[in-house]
């Protein structure tokens, strides 16, 4: 039955109606309509600190819940300053809901007060965006939103809302029909190219299982742990794919690309085949355009037929859900005779154990990042979700934190968006109050968006946040090390002057210690664990000079990998 | 560099912004336009667009395809296959003619069928339809008498044959069929 209501009214029904229980934001004066009926829903709204804290939180809830997350923002500077989240979303599609406010549509394009063109802003960086300008048109275009942000390869949606669209009257009703002649994304892969693949496995005599984001995004982590099951290949996780498939697994060589281990950099230089699902051939995995993985066939599987060729040649193309190809690949397997891979296990295995990833040199006076990563780990509950920032402590996270579980390492992959780790282990937090969830964060990254901890503090959002204080820019001091002749131009934060971490977390209200030398570091983060009714920042005070081995040097081939400074693996160039 | 010319028609929902969105990808991934034109089509829901491309190879040519698919208010592209298609474009010109010149271009404008539109004492304004070729063969011919203006408008495209672009959505095809 319809019924009468404001556009803004029409909007919260809406999203009721999808199911929101959670939406962060910050109010102001053209989307202040939706404030107000937004106070009698069921949605829970988290009143941010800054609206690129919506943005992260948005997307932190979506990765940790598989559910669409949702930011507000108001008009001009409020929508400008979700565009480093979306952006962020976009790249590492993850599906994320903004409903901005606009100027009266009767001002738009008048340079009102507070007016700036979202929807143009955003065409690059949002999967789609929609600007209505009229209340009838609200829920459709709400509703649609939700459909394309979740479904086929998921993405961030934008929708712009007019304050005349919010405050003028309208029709309700629901269930709400799409109109959307030109979204019909390809679910199902092709049969006959699933079973070609199955084939090309078997016929392959070096493969690879290359696990992307995607794998992540469709939950297909169990899918991929069958096939493996089926057919014993060696397996490699992309950053974004860390715990689709347990690190513990005999058969996972760990993370590929510029700081991947040697044997998952080396499983894929030396494959025959590889069989990629959910990734995208980014050049932080692949190297030097031209030079990677020469000697293989590459299978690749995406939802999006255009990352298919875009940055790799492929053999065998595969359009369709992750999951749904890797559960039908697994019955195809079982229809096909597998040669043994032992010689090729063997090989990778050696290269694992020669050529461990470096965790630091052990100290009994400094501590060593990698090692402290390593114990949060350790001595965190299994089912804890870890968040990361941008830069080294976001690599030996990669590397150190157990990578058991899926969906249980939020990371900002392709955008690489520095400040991603507070605001996203909040929006994770919210999304899933009974798990442990911890942030492990730089001095610098901290910096840039810490002010979400008081709305953690104030909101019941108890994350912990470990700060990796080297008191540099150490990713970016790293390559002055390596590539600028150790000239340090602008990256020294001081942070070991200020500010003070501890006193800066207890003035947000949140639980603080500092740990600086080794022998402290278990028992801070014992205290941090054992704390669970307000956020707890951890400053663990760090070797400055550590580096992130391996490393493969922009713009070259991942056969020059080093492992430690000016170590090359030796790759042993037998036939297998 | 650029060595491949591909047409594209390209089927839109009638939107605003959908030009802007188009124009923002094509610049975005660093693509080139030769022409670009759009208007609306025998559908009032719909407009279509006929997009020239300059492109480095076919590969090129199958991203932009791609990348255009994925914006939600793309309905279909059809690559014109040389040969298939009806292209043409427009021109108006205003070319110099007075008492001297004016009768070898009338002539010249008769012989490519092209229309005057508009005279005046020292140059008329010629009308002139048809495809790349021949637009601009009697650009060169008329560019001795001096040419005062140009405008030009981009291609439009129709596939030969009574198929429609409409006849098959562009997802009723699996994309490895």
């Amino acid at each position: 039955m319809s019924i009468e209501v404001t556009g803004a009214q029409a909007l919260v029904k809406t999203l009721e109606q999808l199911g929101v229980d959670t939406a962060f934001g910050i109010p102001g004066g053209a989307i202040l309509p939706l404030y107000d009926p937004l106070m009698d829903s069921s949605i829970r709204h988290i009143l941010v600190r800054h609206e690129q804290g919506a943005a992260h939180a948005a997307e932190g809830y979506a990765d940790a819940t598989g559910r669409v997350g949702v930011c507000i923002a108001t008009s001009g500077p409020g929508a400008a300053n979700l565009v480093t989240g979306l952006a962020d979303a976009y790249m590492d599609s993850v599906p994320i809901v903004a409903i901005t406010g606009q100027v009266n549509s009767f001002l738009i394009g008048k340079d009102a007060f507070q007016e700036a063109d979202i929807r143009g802003i955003t065409f690059p960086i949002t999967k789609h965006n929609f600007l209505i300008k009229n209340p009838d048109d609200v829920a459709q275009a709400v509703v649609e939103a939700f459909h394309i942000a979740s479904t086929g390869r998921p993405g961030p949606v934008l929708v712009d809302v007019a304050r005349d669209a919010l405050t003028g009257t309208t029709h309700w009703e629901w269930p709400i029909e799409m109109d959307l002649p030109g979204y019909k994304p390809t679910i199902t892969p092709h049969f006959r190219q699933v079973r070609e693949a199955a084939s090309m496995i078997a016929a392959a005599k070096r493969p690879v299982l290359f696990l992307g984001g995607g794998v992540t995004k469709a939950r297909a982590a169990e899918a991929a742990a069958a096939v493996v099951e089926r057919a014993p290949m060696p397996v490699v996780t992309t950053l974004m794919a860390r715990g689709a498939f347990p690190d513990s697994h005999p058969l996972a060589y760990g993370m590929p690309g510029m700081h991947g281990s040697v044997a998952a950099v080396g499983a894929l230089q030396r494959a025959d085949l590889i069989v990629a699902v959910g990734v995208r051939f980014d050049d932080r995995v692949t190297g030097k355009a031209g030079s990677f993985a020469t000697r293989a066939k590459v299978i690749h599987c995406d939802i999006d037929p255009a990352e298919i060729g875009k940055n790799a040649i492929v053999d065998l193309p595969i359009v369709g859900d992750c999951k749904l190809m890797l559960t039908e690949l697994e019955h195809h397997l079982a229809d096909v005779d597998l040669p043994d891979w032992g010689k090729w296990v063997d090989y990778l295995d050696g290269l694992e154990r020669r050529y461990p990833t470096w965790g630091g040199d052990p100290d009994d006076d400094v501590l060593q990042p990698q090692e402290v990563i390593r114990r949060i780990g350790e001595l965190s509950d299994p089912d804890t979700i870890f968040v990361t920032g941008v830069g080294q402590h976001q690599m030996w996270s990669a590397h150190f934190l157990p990578h058991e579980k899926p969906y249980h390492f939020l990371t900002s992959g392709g955008a690489g968006t520095m400040g991603f780790c507070v605001p996203a282990a909040m929006g994770a937090k919210a999304g899933c109050p009974d798990s442990v969830v911890w942030g492990i964060d730089g001095d610098g990254c901290f910096q840039m968006t810490n002010q979400e901890l008081t709305t953690c503090a104030l909101n019941g959002i108890p994350i912990k946040i470990a700060i990796i204080n080297n008191q540099v820019l150490g990713m970016v001091r790293q390559w002055q090390t390596l590539f600028f002749g150790a000239r340090y131009s602008n990256t020294d934060l001081h942070t070991d002057r200020y500010p003070d971490f501890v006193k800066l977390a207890e003035a947000m209200g949140c639980a603080a210690f500092r740990a600086t030398r080794p022998d402290e570091v278990d028992d801070v983060i014992i205290k941090a664990n054992q704390i669970n009714d307000r956020p707890v920042v951890v400053e663990f005070v760090v070797a400055k000079e550590a580096l992130v081995w391996p490393m493969v040097p922009a713009g070259t081939s991942n056969d020059d990998i080093k492992y430690a400074r000016d170590m090359a693996p030796e790759w042993e160039e037998e036939e297998l | 560099m650029s060595t491949c010319i591909t047409t594209l028609s390209v089927l839109v929902q009638n939107k605003p912004g959908v030009l802007a969105r188009i124009a923002s990808l094509f610049a975005r991934r660093g693509y080139n336009i030769e022409s670009l034109s759009v208007g609306p089509t025998e559908r009032e829901d719909t407009s279509r667009m006929t997009i020239v491309a300059l492109t480095p190879d076919e590969a090129t040519v199958e991203q932009i395809t791609k990348q255009l698919n994925k914006l939600i208010e793309v309905i279909k592209i059809t690559e014109m296959e040389k040969g298939k298609t009806v292209r043409r474009e427009l021109i108006l010109v205003k070319i110099h003619a007075d008492a001297t010149t004016r009768t070898d271009v009338l002539a010249l404008v008769e012989a490519f069928r092209g229309k005057v539109v508009d005279v005046a004492s020292d140059t008329i304004i010629v009308e002139l339809t048809g495809k790349y070729g021949k637009v601009h063969a009697f650009l060169d011919m008329v560019a001795p008498y001096g040419i005062k203006e140009l405008v030009q408008s981009g291609s439009v495209a129709l596939a030969r044959g009574s198929r429609a672009i409409t006849d098959r959505s562009k997802h009723d095809r699996h994309p490895h069929d």
